[in-house]
């Protein structure tokens, strides 16, 4: 198999750097696995090691410090059969670390090199999160007052199936490389090396002083057992193939001609629970079926099961431009949390407007006509108060009629949801 | 014509998938996320993929990914993920790839208002993110410009390789409105241009009939290469200062100069006014109910609803505002784009009306704004 590398861009590396070493390995392993070029995408960060993209003859992408695993995230999702080989080094682990963890989780088949050489090697030897506290870096005492990460030790808990920490000599790393490639997963390699231009100038760190280093280290090697299981791609692939399709929304023809006539605006106030909501999105269908223009808009606590609860409706049969409602034509008042969160908008209310008032829940003074429902004693329980609001409406013939109400109720509900909403409906007494 | 009921958000969700989006990557946020909810019931079935990124950058970043792959690809956020997207639209300006970014506006500043609508994010969108360079924003009135400036969106980010984003409002977004999907007119979709046969390719190589380079997807035959360094054709870092300079005032022209080829806008134009309102998104909604109720008050005024927002659509709003003395700008900040209207028309007296609180601006404060001249 022919070399990789780019021959009109040698490597640039400082003499000595691990850097360079690790370059020519792992064209070696291209090499030895037959990959072509184009079998390959190659995504680099930034520093040092991201120069990686630029020494292959493969697909490249070289982005932004510690977001490399974003891009091969989404190339190798589109392009299963692609070799997605991620350089980063461990700055980028270390600004990309939720990136990291992730890749981790997802098991996404990418093979990720850390060139490991425990500074920022290009902006001048700062620390990064792999710098141990006694090393003399350009950070000052900074490294000297946190602990060092490894990164093995967390991929293994984040859930990756292939981890490896190794030094940058060591002799087989050409066929450590292939096998982290080859295995069908998220893989990590961790390979200490040396920076010579910055870290080694002072502190002491040679291929056996890291050889003695990593023998006093748990050994990570390859698969992790306990983490093992699919691949995140097949199995994205799998389930997406029984999802079913979803079809385009409903489509409502018009039946009925509404009650009355032009724009007609609805407030639903209730309490969280009170199912407002679905209340409002049936109005909604009614209008639909009157071949009405509609529009909703709700209101809620972010903790959705508590406080007022409130949906805004308008049906009109012209366009509706400006949706905020001034006039509302009826207010169903249900629960005192969305009365209350309106409180406002009663005493403006036109003398013809409509109150569906339930028993027990206190409304301001104002010039509409109340209609009071003593819900209890009809035995309709808080959950179902606005749809049977609804039905008061329908049998007024506010707004809707009782025909746009079921029409409505069998588009937006099936069996047996359905069934029970009609007899409510029915049995609602508006005396 | 038989009606359906959806959210702004469903409907830019169904007008992504008629536009051939096949990717979308996104993290959860208020009011934007029913959009992920509705490309994830609608991508992984016909083959595409939807996923929750671990955070909006690599939500990006991934979208970034595979529209390298070849895929057309959206993401959509809210003002705080918008702010982590920064960097990454910086890399699809500057790169070239294309993308289609919602963002739903809520009331910032910050974490702000979580379900209150505004426009605050109008000039973060243009100059949010390193370089300085131009982007396209549309931005939705209602439901049906949710479906079909979505469609236009994935076009233009196709044709010109770049970011477009859907300045949408938590109040068009989480709205629901009737909507007949079927009436709506859909461009004809376009598509990367692929390079010329016959020649080898360069990824960042400009054709003399070109402002934008050809595609070709990482992951074929062909060797392809990205980058967000500085770049010359060949896609490797350069340092020639002539090379840069020209194409960084490439990566401008080729936006702002075709801005009358996708300048979208309603105008509602009376010969006897001597004010025209200019406004955008759900405020446009609120002007058009103002415009009709001065035309039967006998007060006519005149109306230009912009869609397309930036680049600025000089042309277009030199054109409209040329027989008018004022100039009432109307938007849902404390006055952003406004900027934008006093710089083009120096001439004019512009007046301003905006409110951050929230709410809605309504009718009668815009007749107010007007009454105000
Ligand atoms: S600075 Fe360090 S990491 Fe960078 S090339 Fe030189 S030796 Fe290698």
């Amino acid at each position: 198999m022919s070399n990789l590398l780019n021959k009109s861009r040698p490597l640039v590396f400082c003499p000595g750097c691990s850097h360079e070493r690790i370059a020519r390995i792992l064209d070696k392993s291209f090499q030895n696995m037959g990959l072509n070029g184009n079998q390959i995408a190659m995504v680099s960060d930034i520093g040092c090691s991201g120069l990686f993209d630029t020494f292959f003859n493969t697909h490249a992408m070289h982005g932004l410090h510690g977001r490399a695993l974003t891009y091969a995230t989404g190339l190798k999702l589109a392009r299963p059969e692609l070799n997605v080989v991620v350089t980063m080094g461990d700055g980028g682990m270390g600004i990309g670390g939720a990136h990291i963890l992730s890749a981790c989780r997802r098991n996404l088949d990418l093979t990720l090199l850390v060139l490991n050489n425990f500074n920022f090697g290009m902006t001048g030897g700062q620390f990064s999160a792999t710098t141990p506290p006694d090393a003399q870096v350009g950070s000052g005492f900074l490294n000297r007052i946190e602990r060092p990460l490894d990164v093995c030790e967390v991929a293994c808990s984040a859930g990756a199936t292939y981890v490896t920490r190794c030094s940058a000599y060591r002799k087989d790393l050409e066929e450590e490389i292939e096998r982290a490639i080859r295995h069908e997963g998220f893989s990590v390699l961790d390979i200490w090396g040396v920076c010579t231009g910055r870290y080694s100038k002072r502190n002491k760190l040679t291929p056996q002083v890291i050889d003695e280093t990593l023998a006093k280290l748990p050994p990570r090697e390859g698969i992790v057992e306990n983490n093992d299981r699919d691949e995140y791609g097949r199995y994205y692939r799998e389930v997406s193939e029984s999802q079913k399709p979803t079809p385009p929304p409903a489509k409502i023809e018009k039946k009925f001609d509404p009650p009355e006539s032009g724009r007609q605006e609805v407030i639903i106030l209730g309490d969280a629970g009170q199912r407002i909501i679905t209340a409002g999105d049936i109005l909604c269908f009614a209008g639909l079926t009157a071949g009405l223009n509609v529009t909703q808009k709700n209101e809620y606590n972010i903790t959705v099961l508590r406080g007022p609860s409130i949906s805004e409706l308008i049906l009109s049969p012209e366009d509706i431009g400006f949706n905020g409602i001034d006039r509302p034509a009826a207010i169903v008042a249900i629960g005192q949390e969305g009365v209350d969160r309106r409180a406002n908008l009663f005493e403006h209310l036109d003398k013809d407007a409509l109150i569906i008032l339930a028993k027990g829940v206190e409304v301001p003074p104002g010039n509409a006509k109340v209609h009071l429902i003593d819900f209890k004693k009809q035995g309709i329980k808080t959950h179902d108060r606005a749809l049977a609001s609804l039905s008061v409406l329908a049998k007024l013939n506010k707004v809707i009629n009782p025909e746009m109400l079921q029409s409505a109720l069998e588009a937006r509900f099936k069996e047996p949801v359905l069934t029970s909403a009609l007899g409510l409906v029915d049995r609602v007494d508006i005396a | 014509m038989p009606l359906s009921l959806m959210e702004g958000n469903e409907a830019i969700a169904w007008g992504a998938v008629n536009a051939g989006c096949r990717f979308y990557a996104g993290y959860p946020i208020t009011p934007a996320t029913t959009i992920f909810n509705t490309m994830l019931k609608l991508l992984p079935p016909m083959g595409g993929i939807c996923i929750q990124g671990e955070d909006e950058i690599a939500s990006i970043g991934s979208c970034l990914g595979a529209s390298m792959a070849g895929l057309k690809v959206m993401t959509a956020t809210s003002g705080p993920g918008l702010s982590l997207y920064s960097e990454h639209i910086s890399f699809a300006i500057g790169s070239e790839i294309p993308i289609v970014i919602v963002v739903v506006q809520r009331l910032g500043p910050s974490t702000g208002s979580a379900t209150r609508g505004a426009d605050g994010d109008i000039q973060f969108m243009r100059w949010g993110s390193s370089g300085g360079l131009p982007v396209i924003v549309l931005a939705p009135v209602d439901i049906n410009d949710c479906f079909s400036l979505t469609m236009h969106a994935f076009n233009l980010a196709e044709e010109f390789r770049c970011p477009v984003f859907i300045a949408s409002n938590k109040e068009i977004a989480m709205t629901k409105e009737s909507i007949d999907m079927d009436a709506i007119p859909r461009p004809e979709l376009k598509e990367r241009a692929a390079p010329p046969p016959g020649k080898p390719f360069l990824p960042f190589e400009i054709g003399s009939d070109r402002m934008a380079p050809c595609f070709l997807p990482i992951g074929d035959e062909v060797l392809v290469r990205q980058t967000s360094s500085t770049h010359g054709p060949d896609g490797y870092i350069t340092t020639d200062f002539d090379q840069i300079g020209k194409n960084q005032e490439r990566l401008r022209k080729k936006i702002v100069s075709a801005v009358d080829s996708f300048s979208f806008c309603e105008a509602y134009m009376e010969d006897d006014a001597d004010t025209l309102v200019i406004t955008y998104g759900v405020t446009a909604r609120a002007a058009k109910e103002a415009f009709m109720d001065q035309k039967g008050e006998g007060k006519p005024v005149s109306l230009l609803v912009l869609k397309t927002i930036w680049p600025v659509p000089e042309d277009l709003i030199k054109k409209k505002a040329k027989s008018f003395k004022h100039v009432v700008v109307v938007e849902m900040n404390l006055g952003q784009y406004v900027r934008e209207i006093q710089r083009i028309l120096p001439d004019k007296k512009i007046h301003f009306f905006g409110q951050m609180n929230g709410k809605l601006i309504t009718p009668h404060q815009i007749k107010e704004a007007i009454a105000n001249v």
